[in-house]
């Protein structure tokens, strides 16, 4: 943990030499979620309601699984960019070292530029909860929480697993975004708009729907108790990650030079 | 003439071999398409009266909006132009008899229609065959058809015309980086890259729909799902022309400045 601490200084540090191009692109990632408050608005400005579901509702929802997003995007982003890694031959160098590797991609890279969408859905979450007049106590203030834990770790998990096919294709595969970059953009409505049959698939085969409407329905009072500890249950999602990344590693062939 | 056609011609070959690339990204619009479509159903299940498109229209747009992706997207900017100009290798472009503009333009151009090539083929056909209200319901008739495809060549010209404004104003500012957030980031709104334009409130859409922004994707798509006609169509026809005029001759003009006063960076 202190070895962490101090991978994020060094990344806190280099960043720092570049003031205006960090203060650049932390705009940028502001106004490309805004994009996405931008859809919100219109369509609601239109529909005052989805499905039962109210425009501050909404916005709640999209604030926490954009929050989700963001947190696991900086930190396990060195998951992301694993393919240039694994293709210029640099993951023999971490293989070597007397460290977990999973600790050292981890390290490798943090996205301090992600602040910007951090605001972004700390705005949208804040003027969700303003709006939508939650009652709020000490447990649902815990369920948030564990929201965002278990949010991170599911999006965590499946950038491991898109790490895990580069050891085999050697590149990073496209068709994965659907499910990191996919379920960001989607993931802004609660995934029950979608119909039944998402709203199965998100629950029992990728638990997008753990972390995002059934602890949501608690919130708002009309899901069951048991629900806020859906999020826990979510985080068990990283255990069939981590085996299949353990399969990779061990097939790990070097390329590059 | 006969040379920024073979630009155009290289450069079309060249992104052709990128096959297994495109049928991977084939993937995720479909992915990305069905998605849309089953927000804009629950929007439409809660509220039909509100929507200001048929769903068969809003569906056939979402279809269309993903298998031409490559020819409307702007976050998809030529980055070698973007390099060239920052490490000075644009001063090996200068030395050769053409016109920059029209040589970037023509590759641009080559670019956006090979990556559609490839892309659009499959999700045609697959959105051909999805049951009524979901899928790509056939053209009205040939003049629609027509009027279509006249209004899509219309759109990625004005497209093209206006990436290279941002590859232009790039002589100036040196970095791309501050440039291409704002653009790409304003562009993909007011274009109804995010959601339709009619589905703007009204005000705000009579605005959005004079800009050249709303000349790009939102005249072929709307013209396809009968979305626009009569009138409309026209008026929409004559703005695109107007807007590719305005756009290339602002564009032939910061050329002309600043091939006057350009700086040949690195070493």
């Amino acid at each position: 943990m202190k070895l962490y601490g101090k991978f994020f200084m060094i990344h806190l540090k280099s960043i720092m030499q570049y003031k205006t191009s960090f203060l650049l692109s932390c705009l940028g990632q502001f106004l490309v979620s805004f994009n996405l408050f931008l859809g919100i608005y219109f369509m609601f400005r239109r529909f005052s309601q989805v499905e039962g579901f109210t425009y501050s509702e909404v916005l709640l929802c999209c604030g926490i699984t954009l929050l989700e997003f963001s947190l696991a995007e900086a930190f396990a982003r060195g998951f992301d960019t694993f393919g240039s890694i694994v293709s210029r031959g640099e993951f023999d160098r971490i293989l070597v070292r007397p460290r977990n590797e999973i600790f050292q991609v981890l390290g490798s890279r943090i996205e301090l530029s992600r602040i910007g969408r951090v605001l972004q859905a700390i705005v949208m979450f804040i003027y969700g909860i303003r709006a939508s007049h939650i009652h709020w106590t000490l447990t649902k203030a815990a369920a948030v929480a564990l929201m965002l834990l278990g949010g991170a770790v599911v999006f965590s998990g499946f950038f491991v697993i898109y790490a895990s096919i580069c050891f085999f294709t050697i590149e990073g595969l496209e068709f994965m975004n659907i499910f990191t970059d996919g379920a960001r953009e989607y993931g802004k409505y609660p995934v029950s708009i979608y119909g039944k049959k998402v709203l199965q698939l998100c629950t029992f085969v990728i638990p997008y729907a753990l972390i995002q409407y059934y602890p949501l329905l608690y919130l708002l009072d009309t899901g069951e108790a048991y629900y806020a500890l859906l999020p826990l249950a979510a985080c068990l999602f990283m255990l069939p990650c981590l085996v299949l990344w353990k399969i990779g590693v061990r097939h790990y062939v070097s390329s590059g030079s | 003439m006969k040379k920024y056609i073979s630009f155009f011609r290289l450069r079309f070959s060249m992104e052709l071999q990128y096959r297994a690339a495109a049928l991977a990204g084939v993937a995720t619009q479909f992915f990305w398409g069905a998605m849309e479509i089953l927000m804009f159903r629950a929007f439409y299940r809660t509220n039909p009266g509100a929507f200001p498109m048929t769903l068969q229209a809003t569906c056939a747009y979402v279809w269309l909006q993903q298998a031409f992706l490559a020819l409307f997207v702007t976050w998809v900017l030529e980055n070698e132009i973007f390099d060239s100009i920052l490490n000075g290798n644009i001063a090996y472009e200068l030395c050769r008899p053409v016109n920059i503009y029209n040589m970037w333009f023509s590759r641009n151009l080559a670019m956006r229609i090979s990556g559609a090539v490839l892309r659009c083929i499959p999700i045609l056909l697959f959105a051909a065959f999805l049951p009524a209200p979901y899928g790509l319901m056939a053209p009205a008739g040939l003049t629609n058809f027509f009027l279509f495809f006249l209004t899509l060549l219309l759109g990625v010209g004005v497209t093209v015309a206006f990436c290279m404004l941002v590859y232009m104003l790039c002589f100036f500012t040196i970095s791309p980086m501050g440039l291409r957030i704002v653009t790409v980031s304003m562009v993909e709104f007011l274009s109804g890259g995010i959601i339709p334009l009619p589905f703007l409130p009204d005000g705000v859409k009579q605005i959005i729909e004079l800009l050249p922004f709303a000349s790009m994707q939102n005249v072929p798509l709307r013209i396809y799902s009968g979305d626009l006609t009569g009138g409309g169509t026209l008026r929409a026809l004559l703005l695109q022309v107007f807007w590719l005029c305005i756009l290339v001759a602002a564009g032939k003009i910061l050329d002309a400045l600043a091939m006057k006063k350009v700086t040949v960076q690195g070493g």
